[in-house]
């Protein structure tokens, strides 16, 4: 069993950091990481920077501008990661678009995920219709593919994408980009009730979250939080981003 | 190869061809996609659909447009050469023949708020066009280095009533305005028609484009059998921006015995790093919602292009020309920012038409020492566009102060 098949037998409030890698330095990613962890993250993503980043709203796009301009690449990551293991058990997933993988190749890139210790890989541009042979294998190498859902996402597609995924999957909280406004809680928990209902898997949440009280919200109407943007937002300018990330993932978690 | 040909019918149902093109797009635009594939599946065999697009492409835009014999430049060149005069178009490009097809799908669909990227402004020019004939809101996308580049475009697009927003990310060209469109896409799925310009994007995208940009190969055939004692042309030649006016040119013709020729923006040289020889110099990637050719680095990050066609200056190609090209069925060249640039001044001063700088690297390749022409071929050129929207580029390139 992996950490996050494991994490997701807990029946507990889940709170998962977004973090993009290489910002705001290069080097900022290993303790940025085990900051969170130690601060009450329950999983961490780790955001693979990319050139043209469609889903991504304004904040996420810089961060990923800035992490490129840094020299962060997909085998510096992977360095990091090794670091990162040394000092913390909390479950990793990457999060990134599919051509830097595809460019790496499958078979590598999994296999790399493996002997690193990353647990899952969200892969926001790569749907379902394209997706079979990536999660065949990640699946095959106990790497968990976490496959998205958003609200236009038919019933009948969210129980095939979940299946596909076989441990976890992704809901977008709202038709957008990341750090857009949320939708309606009424219309949001009908969404997430649908999810519930249709997924044969367990599933977080994410784009938009921002607070606490979101962070409680959503772990009632899912199995955990993704807060992206507002982690992102919070470092720029700060001397000491590891510090203003801890505080808010305490603050996120409920722990101040 | 000829035979492979015969009965090409791609893309398959998935929208590849063969291991090109697909869907690689946020999950929020599967169902965007799936109706839009549903709409058009249905207008394609819908006799009064067909019908209305055909009247507007003739009383609107004015086709057929000319199939010219350019007899002063087929002197000097010593073969035939025939312009498929697409420049003669309502807005002046190619761009309007899909724009209309498009918009008649946006209309049957209901939507009412249309959104474009654009590069030389001649794809904008059409959208803000066609949404302007049919009452519907107008956004058009474009990279900041581009409005410098297409002054004349961006104001005639405001003139037409279409709100332009500027794009600060990435090179700020093309490449960015279509993640900006994309984003703007997935935020407003519901009530927006993302009407793409070029054979690119996820399926059905760079199908329906070509079926829409066919107008232009079908007429082509017509003409040059009419006009020239000859059954078929003996090649086709063609720029490659996002590759629709190719696609346009060369579809009716991929099952004739008939050479076909694509030519790319080799920029300041294929060796300088800075072109948009996507199939020349790029490799197997996914970018824009479909798997295609790439400019690329090793760590799979786009790389930026660079042309002095604003229209060329993007990273990627449609799909099926990544197929074509590794079915050997078009070649594909290149031609570099100064042989456009003498191409634009040739074509002006011998025959009279200024050509878009972008149509002016398909003029540019039968200059080229080794393009294989023979003596005596028939060749048709697709002009896609006229130059007027290029006069400020050209000048500035020549030095000269307007
Ligand atoms: C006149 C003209 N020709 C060609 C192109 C390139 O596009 P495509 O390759 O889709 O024909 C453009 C694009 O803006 C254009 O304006």
């Amino acid at each position: 069993m992996n950490r996050i098949q494991k994490l997701f037998r807990e029946p507990k409030e889940k709170l998962i950091p977004f973090l993009t890698a290489g910002y705001p330095k290069l080097e900022s990613t290993v303790e940025l990481v085990c900051a969170a962890a130690e601060s009450g993250a329950d999983m961490v993503e780790i955001g693979i920077p990319f050139s043209d980043p469609q889903a991504d709203g304004p904040v996420i796009q810089k961060s990923s501008q800035q992490a490129l301009d840094n020299g962060m690449t997909l085998n510096k990551i992977f360095e990091q990661v090794i670091q990162i293991r040394k000092r913390t058990d909390v479950p990793i997933s990457l999060m990134g678009y599919y051509n830097p993988i595809l460019k790496m190749g499958h078979e590598t890139f999994l296999n790399r995920c493996v002997s690193v210790g990353v647990n899952g890989v969200i892969l926001p541009d790569l749907p379902l219709e394209e997706a079979t042979p990536f999660c065949e294998l990640a699946k095959a190498k106990g790497v968990s593919p976490i496959l998205l859902v958003a609200p236009n996402s038919p019933n009948e597609r969210i129980k095939k994408i979940s299946g596909l995924a076989g441990d976890l999957i992704y809901a977008v909280s709202i038709l957008g980009i990341t750090g857009n406004n949320l939708a309606s809680k009424d219309a949001l928990a009908d969404y997430l009730n649908r999810v519930r209902a249709n997924s044969v898997t367990p599933f977080v949440v994410g784009f938009g979250i921002s607070s606490r009280d979101d962070v409680v919200w959503f772990n009632k109407h899912s199995d955990g939080a993704v807060v992206g943007s507002s982690i992102i937002k919070n470092m720029v300018g700060k001397s000491d981003p590891v510090n203003a990330t801890e505080l808010l993932i305490k603050i996120l978690k409920g722990n101040i | 190869m000829k035979n492979k040909f015969k009965d090409y019918n791609l893309p398959d149902a998935r929208g590849h061809f063969e291991k090109f093109g697909g869907k690689f797009v946020p999950e929020t635009l599967i169902p965007a996609l799936e109706e839009l594939e549903r709409y058009y599946d249905e207008a394609k065999t819908d006799n009064a659909f067909q019908q209305e697009l055909n009247h507007l492409l003739k009383h609107y835009s004015g086709r057929k447009t000319a199939l010219y014999f350019a007899d002063r430049i087929s002197k000097e060149l010593g073969f035939n050469v025939w312009l498929k005069r697409e420049d003669l178009n309502h807005t002046g490009a190619h761009k309007i023949n899909n724009a209309l097809g498009q918009i008649l799908l946006a209309n049957r669909m209901g939507k009412k708020r249309i959104i474009a990227e654009t590069g030389a402004g001649q794809h904008g020019v059409a959208t803000a066009t066609v949404a302007a004939r049919f009452g519907l809101e107008c956004i058009v996308y474009i990279g900041k280095e581009d409005i410098r580049r297409q002054k004349l475009n961006v104001f005639r697009m405001n003139l037409l009533g279409a709100e332009v927003r500027p794009v600060s990310s990435g090179s700020m060209t093309l490449k960015d305005a279509t993640n900006e469109a994309i984003r703007d896409w997935v935020t407003n799925v519901e009530s927006t028609y993302y009407l793409i310009g070029s054979t690119v994007g996820p399926h059905p995208y760079p199908m329906l484009v070509r079926d829409f940009q066919s107008v232009i190969g079908i007429e082509t055939k017509q003409q040059f059998a009419n006009q020239s004692n000859r059954e078929l042309p003996d090649r086709l030649v063609a720029c490659i921006g996002g590759g629709s006016n190719a696609m346009g040119l060369f579809y009716p013709f991929l099952k004739d015995d008939v050479k076909i020729v694509g030519v790319e923006a080799a920029g300041k040289g294929l060796e300088s790093g800075e072109h948009a020889a996507t199939l020349t110099k790029g490799d197997f990637g996914v970018l824009h919602g479909a798997a295609s050719t790439l400019l690329q680095n090793e760590d799979g990050q786009v790389t930026l292009p660079h042309s002095i066609s604003a229209g060329l200056d993007y990273p990627g190609i449609g799909p099926e020309h990544s197929y074509l090209n590794e079915s050997g069925r078009v070649k594909y060249f290149s031609a570099t920012d100064e042989e456009a640039l003498d191409a634009f001044q040739w074509l002006s001063e011998k025959e009279g038409i200024l050509p878009a700088l972008e149509s002016a690297h398909a003029l540019a390749y039968l200059r080229q020492e080794n393009n294989g022409i023979e003596p005596d071929e028939h060749v048709v050129v697709c002009l896609s566009g006229r130059g007027d929207k290029d006069v400020h580029t050209v000048a500035d390139a020549l030095g000269i102060n307007l």
